[in-house]
């Protein structure tokens, strides 16, 4: 079977489970089987029609792109519509909205960039939009904060818009271009000091900028998960370019010291590390912006249980107000995967990480099958973002590491994270459709033959 | 690259492995420390999405049902209030908790998950409806309770001694079960009160039943005696000569009694005090936390005597003071035993459970908690009592054509010649068929006895169970 065709099949399931899962919901908040062959299955055929359309935009511009990464995305966007439709209606269909506009910018990205490696000509005009869109949030007149941390700047008429999520493909490409450069150079000019590879001062100039980057995030955005999964993403590119652990081990060292230093001296990441080690202390329950949220969230996970309470089942709301109190603050976008937990389960929450992990190791396989550098550099670094994300928030959900706000990518509510994450996607099929290409094929068959232009390439000696 | 390619995926998995070991901590390993954490109110939220099945007396009088409360939830209301919320209890669960029949049938209240609702409320869930406890009490009776207290503080308990069933149980002063803030004392069930008198039917089954006695033997009814060193009197000091033990039930002659007690020992007492269900929490279908059981306290320490304990003063707990403590359940399961042929039935307030869909899933039937003493051991109190009411102290409680047997009691409680008493009368009817057996105790009245003040309620609600063809 052809890839194109795998990856039609591929968003059939991801259907049916979005058909399923409205079905479920509408039975638990109406009680009436009526609803459920009509409404639920009508969405499900919406939804397929949607994906369908975003198949067809690969099959004709990216014959050999992977054919599992669009499925994926479809799948846990399903689970993501469902799940906020059942905690907010009213969010859902704005998420839907989101989607169709995503899918649109999904649709014009793999055409606008189908020769997506004219992005390194333009890689500091990126790199530096990138920073201006990260410190967007923090400028006065247009910046929110949310919970002590500032991660959106409200738009009229829009909401609000988290830049952070369109910097973090920004910053990757950046680097990935940067690095196809001077990669060699960092290793080549390396001096051993007491056994630990030193790369050359003046190349240790950008990467000090990273982590100066990362610092900055913590100190004006006080957001230590939007920090940590930025840093880590360039460290991936940093170490898939060169090889070197011992960059890692200085890189992870230098973002150890300056966490530890600004967790103890910024009290908004002071309050989240004190909840994270202490949930249940009495204090810090009560306290605005204490454990009360990591507490529940683990309330939560506890009543899902082995197979979860059922699709609509969760317990969201404090019941008796004629507005919606959350029982776990943030629902719909940072605790949604506690309550996935418990309408689905460890068992769910399993399949949603597995599905995580076989989307990032998609990206890392077209890394592989990439033939130039840039093109490995940008698929890792995608990957690594990605599942840093989901790492920052699901650990942080489930107590692993200090609870902060980043969305998880394609269910968390919020029009920028669903954007950017199908944007993504799209120059993740760009860079697989080029790798998977075989020799001498156009780029395209559909939409006539684009020039091809070849960089040049600096191959790693050794 | 490839090979830096690999490890990052590697470390990549090994992220995502403590993800799903830490969801693993969260749903399996901690699950139940975590659902019995006292700041996760899940529990109690998740109880409140379910819509409780509702609490009916014996005529489908709706005693508790449930309203929405707006947000998928449900609240209780009990339209009859305090006319039965003693028995009712109330389910607020977070706020108040639950209480008495509330309580005790929580789980048929919820709905007992069957096979297909879970399936259901597995993949999306049906809106969860348990079911209906019918109850046996009858409004009526419990009516005439309230009116003739009328505002006495008090209790009025009716049982069928054939079945156990409780057809009537009132305590003043009662509360209003939507307003549980306003919780009182159940009188019913968790007085400690002194039975006086009426205790007799006791100490009169333990001689009987023991075969030390019998309806004929004489004792000596002179006033005083003296017992446990200090002298005794019967009231207004009358002596009575040598009478037998019918006629000491009669006239209620507390020195026979008091002798008969002492003379059968501690421990047979205590064996028979047992039999009829001192000593131990109820056997009613509530909750033991809201139930006293009957048995005599020290008046030294203050403190309940163990069963048997040589601290007993043992002749005077033969007539129902020396510091014995009763429920009026207690009482009525007295009668409820002689009446029934010795047969004490366990007192039950649920009827039957059925479901939404109006199948009986269960049946509370009559249950044997003890024979307490032969048959016709049980026919000779029988007999002992019906005198009492046709020609001694129990006369108020005659119903016209209708024999009852019964014992008055008039127990002292505060201080030594204060004059406070606290009226009894217990008893059943029709006397050669029992159907119905009550007990009814007025907690405080200054010189007030148990023919004038207890048995005419009694006598009252007698004859509403009976004209209802009971």
């Amino acid at each position: 079977m052809s890839a194109r065709n795998r990856e039609l099949l591929g968003l059939i399931p991801a259907s049916l489970l979005l058909t399923a899962g409205f079905a479920g919901v509408f039975i638990q908040h109406s009680g009436a089987l009526s609803k459920l062959s009509n409404v639920s299955l009508t969405y499900g055929a919406i939804f397929l029609a949607l994906c369908v359309a975003g198949h067809l935009v690969i099959r004709l511009t990216l014959p050999h792109a992977d054919p599992y990464l669009f499925p994926l995305a479809a799948a846990l966007a399903s689970v993501g519509i469902v799940e906020v439709y059942r905690i907010d209606p009213t969010a859902a269909r704005r998420q839907a909205i989101w989607f169709v506009i995503g899918l649109v910018l999904f649709g014009a990205t793999i055409i606008a960039l189908r020769d997506y490696r004219k992005l390194e000509r333009y890689r500091y005009t990126i790199g530096a939009a990138s920073l201006v869109l990260l410190i967007l949030p923090r400028l006065p007149g247009i910046g929110e904060q949310v919970n002590g941390a500032y991660l959106g700047v409200h738009v009229p008429g829009l909401g609000v818009f988290q830049p952070a999520e369109f910097a973090k493909i920004g910053l990757v490409v950046f680097l990935a271009s940067y690095l196809r450069d001077t990669r060699q150079v960092l290793v080549m000019g390396a001096r051993r000091f007491l056994g630990v590879t030193i790369p050359p001062l003046k190349h240790f100039g950008p990467m000090l900028v990273i982590w100066g980057l990362a610092m900055m995030i913590m100190i004006l955005l006080h957001d230590v998960g939007s920090s940590l999964m930025f840093y880590g993403g360039l460290v991936a590119i940093l170490y898939v370019a060169t090889g070197r652990v011992s960059f890692v081990v200085i890189a992870l060292i230098a973002f150890a010291l300056g966490a530890w230093y600004l967790g103890t001296h910024i009290a908004h990441i002071h309050g989240r590390v004190e909840a994270w080690l202490h949930p249940f202390n009495p204090k810090l329950y009560g306290q605005v912006g204490g454990s009360f949220q990591i507490a529940n969230s683990m309330f939560a996970q506890a009543a899902g249980g082995l197979f979860g309470q059922g699709f609509g089942e969760a317990i969201v709301t404090i019941p008796g107000y004629s507005t919606p109190h959350y029982l776990i603050p943030a629902p719909d976008t940072d605790m949604i995967y506690a309550v996935i937990t418990e309408e689905l389960g460890l068992f769910g929450a399993c399949a949603l990480l597995i599905a995580y992990l076989l989307f990032v190791g998609r990206a890392f396989k077209a890394a592989l099958m990439a033939t130039d550098s840039f093109s490995t550099l940008l698929a890792v670094g995608l990957g690594s973002v990605f599942a840093l994300q989901v790492f920052v928030i699901v650990g942080g959900v489930t107590r692993v590491i200090p609870l902060t706000g980043v969305t998880l990518p394609f269910i968390s509510y919020g029009g920028s994270s669903i954007v950017a994450n199908l944007v993504l996607v799209a120059v993740l099929l760009l860079v697989s459709d080029r790798a998977r290409r075989p020799p001498g094929r156009p780029a395209s068959v559909g939409l006539g033959t684009a020039p091809e232009r070849e960089f040049p390439e600096v191959r790693a000696r050794g | 690259m490839g090979k830096p390619i690999f490890r990052l995926f590697a470390f990549v998995v090994l992220l995502f492995t403590l993800l799903v070991v830490w969801t693993t901590r969260w749903t399996v390993i901690q699950a139940k420390s975590l659902n019995d954490n006292p700041l996760n109110h899940r529990t109690l939220i998740a109880a409140e999405r379910v819509k409780l099945g509702r609490i009916l007396a014996d005529d489908g009088t709706v005693l508790a049902r449930s309203v929405p409360a707006g947000g998928g939830t449900w609240r209780r209301v009990y339209p009859t209030g305090p006319k039965f919320a003693q028995a009712v209890g109330f389910a607020f669960l977070s706020t108040y908790g639950y209480a008495g029949l509330e309580s005790q049938y929580r789980d048929q209240l919820r709905g007992a998950p069957t096979g297909l609702s879970s399936v259901f409320g597995s993949f999306g869930g049906s809106q969860a409806v348990g079911d209906d406890v019918y109850t046996t009490l009858d409004p009526k009776a419990q009516q005439v309770a309230i009116t003739d207290l009328a505002g006495r503080q008090g209790a009025v308990v009716a049982l069928d001694p054939r079945t156990g069933a409780v057809l009537a149980m009132y305590s003043n002063p009662s509360y209003d079960d939507n307003h549980p803030r306003t919780q009182t004392f159940d009188y019913a069930l968790q007085a400690q009160s002194p039975p006086g008198s009426t205790f007799k039917i006791v100490t009169a089954t333990a001689a009987l039943d023991s075969g030390r006695y019998t309806t004929k033997s004489t004792i000596n009814g002179n006033s005083p005696v003296t017992i446990s060193g200090v002298p005794l009197h019967n009231d207004l000091n009358q002596s009575f000569g040598n009478i037998d033990l019918a006629t000491a039930l009669t006239y209620s002659v507390n020195t026979v009694f008091a002798q008969v007690a002492v003379n059968l020992g501690i421990s047979t007492m205590t064996d028979y005090m047992k039999r009829f269900g001192f000593y131990a929490k109820p056997p009613l279908d509530y909750p033991a936390n809201e139930m006293s059981s009957s048995k005599p306290y020290s008046f030294r320490t203050g403190k309940p005597l163990p069963p048997g304990s040589p601290d007993e003063d043992i002749g005077r707990i033969g007539f129902g003071q020396g510091g014995l403590a009763v429920t009026p359940l207690q009482m009525a399961m007295v009668v409820a035993a002689v009446a029934n042929d010795g047969r004490l039935m366990k007192p039950h307030l649920a009827a039957k459970i059925v479901n939404p869909d109006g199948q009986t899933v269960q049946t509370v039937g009559p249950t044997l908690y003890n024979q307490v003493m032969s048959g016709t051991v049980a026919q000779e109190i029988n007999q002992m009592m019906r005198r009492v009411v046709e020609e001694g102290t129990g006369t108020p409680a005659q119903l016209g054509g209708i024999s009852v047997a019964g014992k008055t009691g008039t127990a002292s409680i505060g201080l030594p010649n204060s004059g406070l008493t606290e009226p009894w009368f217990v008893g059943f009817a029709p006397a050669n068929d029992p159907k119905v057996a009550v007990a009814v105790t007025v907690a405080r009245t200054q010189g007030g006895f148990g023919a004038t003040v207890a048995a005419p309620i009694a006598r009252d609600v007698i004859r509403e169970l009976l004209a209802e063809g009971r």
